[in-house]
């Protein structure tokens, strides 16, 4: 176990800490075509990989694939215990995607999420808490087929946002 | 739409009042919709036979809807890897005021191609 930060009002609690390298609870995706489509067509990606069968088959990818960002909608479970966030409000920090091969139609992919690290940053806006999420994405064949690492701020009190926790 | 097919539904991407309950002027884009756009503008430009390894968005500002932005990329190194092409580019989308809201990176591979 860690050792809290040495300024003594730290919000990152001993509670908070147990969710580091927690997984959340698997969900899996089965990937089909209409998802894909809807979801290009939300991005405004034209490609004929994500919509066009006949296209796709004619490409070294042999079939329909999903856009590199179609990840982001396959949302991954809760962890077991209620997340105690601390704080109000939430502001999407980035991503880092990395890809070991693109996603299919029919794919069943498995999602599970962990923190990987918290820390606290001091700003114009108080005291802010980032958390790192590292999600896998695992296909039927027990592949990893990409990761998306995530950066969450939250800070802030009153009311909560929506999502606030969720994420 | 974005909201839909992504599953995001924190509020203050469609709803106007929470917006404006917090200062800004009108809703603000997702992120993520943003790395969507800057995935685009790799995959479009790699072609089918190209493969995206890497994505990395850093959303450093927010921007808004009915304002024009452009996703922006260049080339920062090219080289070879297992007889594969590895191109590595700096990516971004620069909003109207010319300011890079969201800075990124991203790692393609591509096949090589015989020169004749």
């Amino acid at each position: 176990m860690t050792t809290p930060a040495s300024t003594g009002n730290t919000v990152i609690s001993e509670e908070l800490r147990s969710f580091i390298h927690l997984e959340s609870v698997p969900v899996t995706y089965d990937i089909e075509c209409h998802a894909v489509e809807r979801f290009a067509a939300a991005i405004g990606d034209p490609n004929p990989l994500y919509s066009d069968r006949e296209a796709s088959e004619a490409t070294s990818h042999g079939g329909l694939i999903a856009p590199p960002t179609f990840f982001r909608s396959l949302l991954p479970g809760k962890y077991p215990k209620t997340y105690p966030e601390p704080f109000a409000h939430i502001l999407d920090g980035g991503s880092k995607y990395r890809f070991n091969e693109p996603v299919r139609i029919g794919d069943k992919i498995t999602v599970v999420r962990k923190i990987t690290d918290l820390f606290e940053k001091h700003g114009r806006m108080g005291t802010m808490l980032f958390k790192i999420s590292e999600i896998s994405y695992t296909n039927e064949a027990g592949r990893l087929v990409a990761t998306q690492t995530t950066t969450t701020i939250t800070y802030g009190t009153g009311e909560k946002d929506s999502g606030v926790g969720d994420n | 739409m974005y909201a839909g097919a992504s599953q995001d539904f924190v509020a203050i991407h469609y709803d106007l009042n929470v917006a404006k309950e917090a200062g800004h002027p009108t809703v603000i884009i997702h992120g993520a919709l943003k790395s969507a756009w800057l995935g685009e503008l790799v995959t479009s430009w790699m072609g089918v036979d190209g493969r995206l390894l890497e994505l990395d968005v850093s959303y450093r500002a927010i921007d808004f809807p009915n304002s024009t932005a452009t996703c922006v990329g260049k080339v920062l190194d090219a080289r070879t890897e297992h007889g594969v092409g590895i191109v590595e580019l700096e990516i971004g989308l620069r909003n109207s005021e010319g300011i890079i809201s969201t800075p990124g990176r991203a790692l393609v591979s591509l096949p090589i191609r015989e020169i004749v």
